[in-house]
């Protein structure tokens, strides 16, 4: 059997092509094979066209690749659309009722639903088991999957599944690998799970996509984490004020959106620097400006995190890659918020997001919570004390004895309102010294990661979602591989130390202004050339390596 | 820096003579009734907006949050859910929370959280030097509308009525007593209590002589009808009428959003083997 493969399933929206995904995904993780899902599906709520491409490997593989070995196809425009990705030797499974005269295997899939009195989008089922044989998958393990994942709805589509299993022949056997299952998690519900871990409380969100499964997941599991409360507010400007209000108030909040909600939440991201209230922020961007593309992907609000804002402030900006990365991350900033009580952004995109990832469990002891530097209860309480280190001891209001004043004017050290010279210096500089602390911090963080080929003097530069992709074709291509995980304070040592002796770097990045390349250059990091792409749809292996090869 | 239980010996910027001052006196004397009936000081939280009403955190030794403009009522919303001990009050301004924040003031009263707002109506952005605001008259001349305005004021009790407010009420910054009264019976409403204060600007719109002869203060009667209250909102529209009541329109019992979103939490020191147990449902 090859090293891997890749299998497409598609179909109209609202015919369950994603949950199919997500099974053929959980089947095969069982085998001890390692998985990739990229979801591609439009803002519609039924019909249109929806896929999902479950990639399989031996090793780790964080991206998705055009070619398909198999194409589970649930109407005709799949076909259509995908089958000249399909390799020489691939392998149509279809629904036969709907599509006709196709080479492959032919699984009448709503007939064998009606037979058993199943719900129509039970004929995924049909599907799921003709594949699962073509594989020679095992029933038993299929059994147990459907009745894991369905409970007791479980026994409908096992008949159906059934019927569909024995419908179809096996065509290679797949191998049992020796490596234990990995969980399978997006990036959404690895930015929950590190928030949690790192103590979230209070989570509150406006409806936006890419982010809005954080707020689904969350409120879902809120069962088991019953000191989590989930707020759906009427906007995102409630959402941001409601956050620091929270934050006043002692708890650990977090918010998310995408790069439109977190326009409008700019101006409150001022109030938590000027008012040093901690918040964490997800920003998981979609294409912009504007509405954009709602459910694609982009990394071009990179800037404007970095820069949004008014006034002079600095902000904690973490960017992971990959659903590992997420989790740490995010409880990462959780942490450093309520440490230095400076803003911090989580910068995402949809493929972080909404793509699904093997997510190995030992990084979650990684993260513990870190508690803040809390009022020592001696003398008088000032909110804004002018410490040597310019981080002010929290109180939080209930405190006997305490009025804790926080504001967005500019103050004195007990929060009371002024416009003099001398008052609005000390602040200022009380402020700029907490930043230094928070760029110190970045010599204890690791910021920059490095693949592929270290003593190459060519090399190329990602950040957030193209981390995957860049991986796996600086392997093919012997390059070096930087990928930037912290972008403010900027690790820029750790960058200069990973760029020398490199004579070409190329950013690789999904937005039209090469917005890496920008603040590279901005701390005087030399950018030969950068291969961008900006169709809202991620770098597919193929792809890239092509554009590589023509540059270097 | 000095201080005695409620006061702190700040400068105070507000303008020689303004109704501002009743409402702070009002709202000192509801706070020690309150405290004598046994709520601590330090359990009371005020969140204001920007605007001449925001300068009253810095008259108030007690916990407050000094937000932007016009999201006052979201930052107490925050911090009511997260600690629903506090008693939590807002301070906000006509053109705070009725133009630029109003959709925040209309949700909280909508999920009756707990919260008590105090709006600062002096019916004009004062503080921006009098321009026209959501309860100026129709006519008003500003600095923005030499002409006249050319909208006509709503009527901020009505839109609370609509939203779903469980404490409806109009008080008058120079009757601190009847004002005093209202803001204790305001903070002991369990639910949405809403107060708009009717609040003379001597520079840009003053209105003393004005509300002296028309406003009188309401017998309490049947309370719980929202059709009797609207009919006693709707005897003045903030534009015309001959007679302008204060007192409290309407009160209900609901149940209170915060305490809601926290019935049945626990608090938890580490999820690491709840997380665990969802990793291994995804595999």
């Amino acid at each position: 059997m090859q090293k891997e493969f890749s299998i497409l399933v598609g179909g109209a929206a609202g015919e369950g092509t994603r949950m199919t995904g997500q099974l053929i995904g959980k089947l095969l993780n069982q085998y001890g094979w390692r998985i990739f899902i990229y979801e591609d599906y439009q803002s519609l709520i039924t019909g249109g066209h929806n896929f999902s491409v479950i990639r399989v490997s031996k090793e780790i593989i964080l991206t998705p690749k055009k070619e398909i070995d198999y194409l589970i196809a649930l109407n005709q425009e799949t076909i259509e659309k995908h089958k000249n990705n399909l390799k020489k030797d691939g392998l149509i499974i279809y629904n036969s009722d709907q599509i006709k005269g196709e080479k492959g295997i032919g699984i009448p899939a709503l007939s064998i639903t009606n037979q058993f009195s199943g719900k129509p989008i039970m004929k995924n089922s049909a599907l799921f088991g003709a594949l699962a044989k073509v594989l020679g998958v095992e029933w038993e393990i299929l059994e147990n999957l459907l009745k894991k994942e369905f409970g007791e709805k479980a026994e409908v589509n096992l008949k159906i599944a059934r019927a569909g299993y024995e419908q179809s022949k096996t065509s290679q056997k797949i191998e049992k690998l020796n490596q234990k299952p990995l969980s399978l998690l997006n990036g959404n519900e690895a930015v929950a799970l590190g928030a949690l871990k790192a103590g979230l409380d209070f989570y509150i969100s406006y409806p936006m996509t890419p982010a809005t499964p954080i707020l689904h997941f969350l409120a879902q599991i809120r069962k088991n984490f019953k000191n989590v409360i989930v707020f759906q507010p009427e906007n995102e400007i409630e959402v941001i004020n409601a956050a620091l209000g929270s934050a006043f108030a002692g708890k650990r909040t977090m918010v998310g959106t995408s790069g439109g909600g977190f326009a409008l939440m700019v101006e409150a991201l001022s109030l938590a620097a000027q008012s040093e209230t901690p918040i964490v922020i997800v920003e998981s961007q979609r294409p912009a400006p504007a509405t954009g593309i709602p459910t694609y992907t982009a990394q071009s609000d990179l800037l404007f995190v970095l820069s949004a804002g008014h006034g002079d402030f600095q902000r904690f900006v973490v960017a992971p890659g990959d659903a590992e990365e997420a989790f740490y991350l995010t409880g990462l900033a959780m942490n450093i918020t309520w440490k230095y009580q400076i803003p911090a952004i989580v910068l995402i995109d949809k493929e972080i997001s909404e793509d699904t990832f093997n997510f190995d469990e030992s990084i979650v002891e990684k993260i513990k919570i870190e508690e803040p530097i809390l009022w020592d209860k001696k003398g008088e309480y000032k909110r804004y004390l002018d410490t040597k280190e310019g981080i002010s001891p929290l109180a939080f209001p209930g405190e006997k004895g305490v009025a804790v004043k926080s504001t967005s004017y500019e103050h004195d050290e007990f929060g009371i309102t002024t416009e003099e010279e001398e008052n609005i210096k000390e602040m200022q500089e009380k402020r700029l010294r907490n930043y230094e602390n928070l760029n110190n911090e970045i010599k204890n963080l690791e910021g920059v990661k490095v693949y592929g080929n270290k003593n190459s003097d060519k090399a190329i530069i990602v950040f957030g979602s193209n981390k995957g992709v860049g991986i796996e074709i600086g392997k093919k291509l012997n390059l070096k591989v930087i990928q930037v995980l912290v972008f403010q304070p900027f690790p820029e040592e750790q960058i200069k130390k990973a760029v020398s002796g490199v004579k070409k770097l190329i950013s690789v990045e999904t937005n039209a202004s090469a917005q890496l390349a920008q603040v590279l250059r901005a701390h005087d990091i030399k950018v030969n050339d950068s291969i961008l792409k900006y169709t809202g749809r991620p770098f597919f292996v193929e792809e890239l390596k092509e554009k590589l090869i023509n540059k270097i | 820096m000095e201080k005695n239980n409620l006061d702190l010996k700040t400068k105070n910027t507000w303008c020689p003579g303004c109704s501002n001052f009743g409402i702070l006196q009002a709202i000192k004397n509801a706070i020690s009734i309150l405290e004598k009936k046994g709520i601590e000081k330090e359990k009371f939280v005020l969140t204001t907006g920007i605007g001449c009403h925001a300068k009253i955190v810095d008259y108030l030794n007690i916990n407050t949050f000094y937000g932007l403009h016009g999201r006052a009522v979201a930052l107490a919303e925050g911090v009511k859910i997260a600690n629903p001990n506090l008693k939590v009050l807002v301070c906000s301004g006509d053109g705070d929370s009725y133009n630029e924040g109003i959709s925040h003031l209309i949700h909280a009263a909508k999920r009756n959280i707990d919260l008590t707002v105090l709006i600062h109506n002096n019916r004009n952005f004062a503080l921006t030097t009098g321009q026209f605001s959501a309860t100026s008259p129709r006519g008003f001349i500003g600095r923005s509308s030499p002409e006249g305005s050319l909208e006509s004021a709503f009527n901020p009790l009505e839109l609370m009525i609509a939203s779903g407010a469980t404490f409806v009420a109009r008080g008058y910054a120079a009757n601190v007593n009847h004002l005093t009264n209202l803001i204790v019976q305001a903070v002991e409403h369990k639910g949405f209590s809403f107060i708009d204060i009717l609040q003379p600007c001597l520079i840009w719109f003053n209105t003393f002589e004005n509300y002296n002869q028309r406003v009188y203060e309401l017998k309490e009667n049947n309370l719980s009808s929202k059709e009797k209250a609207i009919q006693k909102i709707l005897e003045w529209d903030y534009n015309d009428g001959e007679k302008i009541p204060i007192g409290i329109f309407y009160k209900a019992e609901k149940p209170t959003f915060d305490e809601e979103t926290n019935k049945g939490l626990v608090n938890v020191e580490d999820f690491g083997s709840q997380i665990k147990e969802i990793l291994a449902k995804k595999s």
